[in-house]
């Protein structure tokens, strides 16, 4: 006869170390707290090592005979070419600093998702292979055998690192996991482990226009139906042209931003600022995905998608590069670009062609951020705004881990932000959950599949938390952010944690603002939605539709 | 003495100590991380673990509105919804009072009285607990009906600029 447990038995309390050290406490693949292997065809079609069937939930990865020797060679190929991994590897005091500053320690309590824990699962092999102390004491040095559970354990929190880089603000020797998360992806990348999310998105921007596998013909017939949604909602047709050469700048934007709302109202948004201006631009159907879902698996398939951008700028003869609002695609445009792919000694310097700004954090790699170019624009006096047009917004703002983080963005979109909305419509969140100690949205860096929703929503729990906490105390209803991953992945995290806060691009906002010279009376937003002293109107139309 | 005036008197000590029974559900290295870190924005699970204890205990002792019984319920069984727990896990901590009241109790008479004397009072308690705990099974299911939900739509949403494009209607929150 079953026991019948008591509560206590079922809840399984324990205030005592546990019996087992975390080197043998193996992870538990639940359903919706793992990401999906990748399928072959994808593996195939991108040339990367070992294509095969095989399940995350399976006893058998179905490895290849001689995995061991190949992450071994790997580790110690990656310690002599990239100086942090050393580094990273021996200068770890244990202080602890970092440990509870991830978002998925935070919102799942596993231990082993504490930054100096989850580094540990791979400072562990590197003691055992490459150091005589770990050779000679073994597990008293902190060092252990590679065993293919220990390649599961890394998948399983490789997987849960979104490298967002907060534990690196908090830690003394500014150890960055998203580094070693990178560099160990990689290694397990090189036995044939990789997720079908990223490596879907990656074959398809391989193969195609972007992540999401469009044709150029239908993203160009995508950006064609914002136009005349412009023109539908504000009688203004923003004109755009596609691979033109000779344009003075290249427009280049996530995918996310031309496919999924409310992305898509944010596209609205660049069309009538740069019709505003006359600007003098191109959109590629070749680099017409900002996102890097390469950056995710490995340099080499970053790099891979990465010269579309500056082989596009170059056969199109533009003079400099503008993005629109991406968190990751930032990181890698700032921070590796000119190494992987440049010098882009093609292009020239990015200039305003406005307000004559030199955009001189741009000298290297020649591209500016639609938030320096529309702070600028706003500074200089350039754009006629009517914040009253989003007095319906009463926002707060989620800076993007990339922007922020990885390159210093925290005031532009602010400065945006308060010159489109009333005075007084703006909230920040808490200081200990933004700038530079934002929390991440919990599905970065190829987390979006809807199989990982759980872990999501656990990562992305101490962010709802300080939404919901300025929602409660000052209404506010609107979360703004300046990237397209947290545009896709807020609505369902809101959804669950903080109900009733709608997702808004600041460039959205910058559309709904602009006043253009002779323009038609605007009643709605770019979502069709009434503006403020226009609800009436807005009721009486629907009633004599019905 | 009656049982509720002294759950009345003891309601810190109580409430303290099934939250900290609550925390001990999660492994050692976080338990001292939840009991240790007390901003609210750093610490979101303990945060809203203890009020939505507090709240709970309230509704123990006093009646209360059922949908702010179910919004205590609600916030530390969202959390749990999502975490490492089977939904016997997630809902278990409900019943942990029960102990936490008689250990009390025994801590606070050391003998003098014997606790049969509430065995009554005890009886009714625990039966309002056992209430409180088929209530936090509605909420569990919920959460989890919530959850799938959210991943239709998700999946929807996804090429929800396509389908707005081609006229169909699909909501964008």
């Amino acid at each position: 006869m079953a026991k019948i447990p008591t509560p206590e038995e079922v809840s399984n309390i324990s205030f005592q170390p546990p019996a087992k050290g975390w080197m043998d406490t193996k992870p538990e693949f639940k359903e919706g707290c793992y990401c999906n292997a990748a399928s072959p065809k994808w593996v195939e079609w991108l040339e990367y090592p070992f294509p095969r069937n095989w399940s995350v939930r399976d006893a058998d990865w179905k490895l290849p005979p001689n995995w061991k020797e190949i992450i071994l060679e790997g580790f110690e190929d990656r310690l002599g070419r990239f100086r942090t991994l050393k580094l990273f590897m021996d200068i770890c005091v244990r202080c602890g600093a970092c440990s509870d500053k991830c978002q998925f320690f935070i919102g799942s309590g596993d231990p082993k998702n504490m930054p100096v824990l989850r580094a540990e699962l791979m400072r562990s092999i590197y003691r055992r292979y490459f150091t005589t102390a770990g050779k000679v004491l073994g597990k008293l040095a902190g060092a252990r055998p590679l065993t293919e559970d220990v390649i599961k354990e890394w998948y399983y929190y490789l997987y849960q690192c979104s490298e967002c880089r907060r534990c690196s603000v908090f830690c003394p020797y500014g150890i960055d996991m998203a580094d070693l998360t990178i560099l160990g992806r990689e290694m397990l990348s090189s036995i044939g482990l990789n997720i079908e999310w990223t490596m879907a998105s990656v074959g398809s921007c391989y193969e195609t226009v972007g992540h999401i596998g469009a044709t150029p013909q239908a993203y160009k017939d995508m950006i064609d139906f914002f136009a005349e949604e412009n023109e539908r909602v504000t009688g203004i047709y923003t004109n755009v042209t596609y691979n033109r050469k000779g344009a003075e700048i290249l427009f280049i934007v996530p995918s996310g931003d031309y496919f999924a709302d409310p992305g898509t109202f944010n596209y609205m948004g660049y069309l009538l600022l740069f019709e505003y201006l006359g600007l003098d631009y191109t959109i590629s159907t070749y680099a017409a995905e900002g996102g890097n879902f390469g950056y995710f698996m490995s340099h080499e398939m970053g790099k891979r998608l990465n010269a579309k951008f500056y082989e596009e700028a170059k056969r199109l003869g533009v003079k400099w590069i503008l993005g629109g609002e991406c968190g990751h695609m930032w990181r890698v445009c700032n921070q590796y670009m000119s190494t992987w792919n440049g010098p882009a000694d093609f292009l020239e310097e990015p200039v305003s062609p406005i307000t004559g700004t030199k955009f001189e954090n741009a000298k290297n790699h020649k591209m500016v951020h639609i938030s320096e170019f529309t702070a600028d624009l706003i500074k200089h006096g350039k754009l006629k705004l009517d914040p009253s047009r989003n007095a319906h917004i009463k926002l707060t703002y989620h800076d993007s881990c990339n922007p922020s983080r990885g390159m210093g963005l925290f005031e532009e979109p602010r400065y945006i932000i308060k010159n489109v909305v009333p005075e007084g419509n703006f909230i920040e969140m808490p200081p200990n959950t933004i700038r530079e100690k934002t929390f991440c949205c919990g599905s970065g860096s190829g987390f979006n599949g809807d199989e990982y929703l759980e872990m999501r929503f656990r990562g992305g729990f101490p962010r709802a938390n300080a939404v919901r906490y300025v929602r409660d105390k000052y209404g506010v209803n609107h979360l703004a952010c300046i990237c397209a991953i947290d545009r896709a992945v807020f609505p369902p995290l809101m959804d669950y944690w903080v109900p009733g806060m709608d997702v808004i691009g600041v460039s959205e906002m910058v559309g709904n603002a602009l006043v253009f010279p002779n323009e038609m009376e605007r009643t709605t937003d770019l979502r069709d939605r009434p503006l403020v002293g226009y609800e009436e109107a807005e009721e009486e139309e629907g009633g004599e539709t019905e | 003495m009656k049982l509720i005036d002294f759950l009345r008197e003891h309601e810190a000590a109580i409430v303290q100590r099934w939250c900290d029974l609550i925390f001990g559900t999660y492994a050692p290295e976080t338990v001292q991380f939840l009991k240790r870190v007390k901003n609210r924005f750093d610490n979101p699970v303990a945060y809203q673990t203890n009020e939505g204890v507090k709240g709970l205990y309230r509704a123990l002792i006093d009646d209360m509105e059922a949908d702010q019984l179910n919004n205590c319920l609600d916030e530390i069984i969202r959390i749990r919804a999502i975490q490492d727990f089977s939904a016997a896990q997630a809902v278990a901590f409900i019943f942990l009072i029960k102990n936490v009241v008689r250990e009390q109790l025994r801590e606070h008479f050391k003998g003098e009285v014997r606790i049969d004397q509430f065995s009554q009072e005890l009886f009714d308690f625990d039966c309002r607990i056992d209430g409180l705990a088929l209530l936090g099974f509605n909420v569990y299911m919920n959460r989890r009906e919530k959850l799938h939900k959210i991943r239709l739509e998700e999946v929807k949403s996804k090429v929800s600029g396509l389908l707005r494009k081609t006229g169909m209607s699909i909501d964008y929150h």
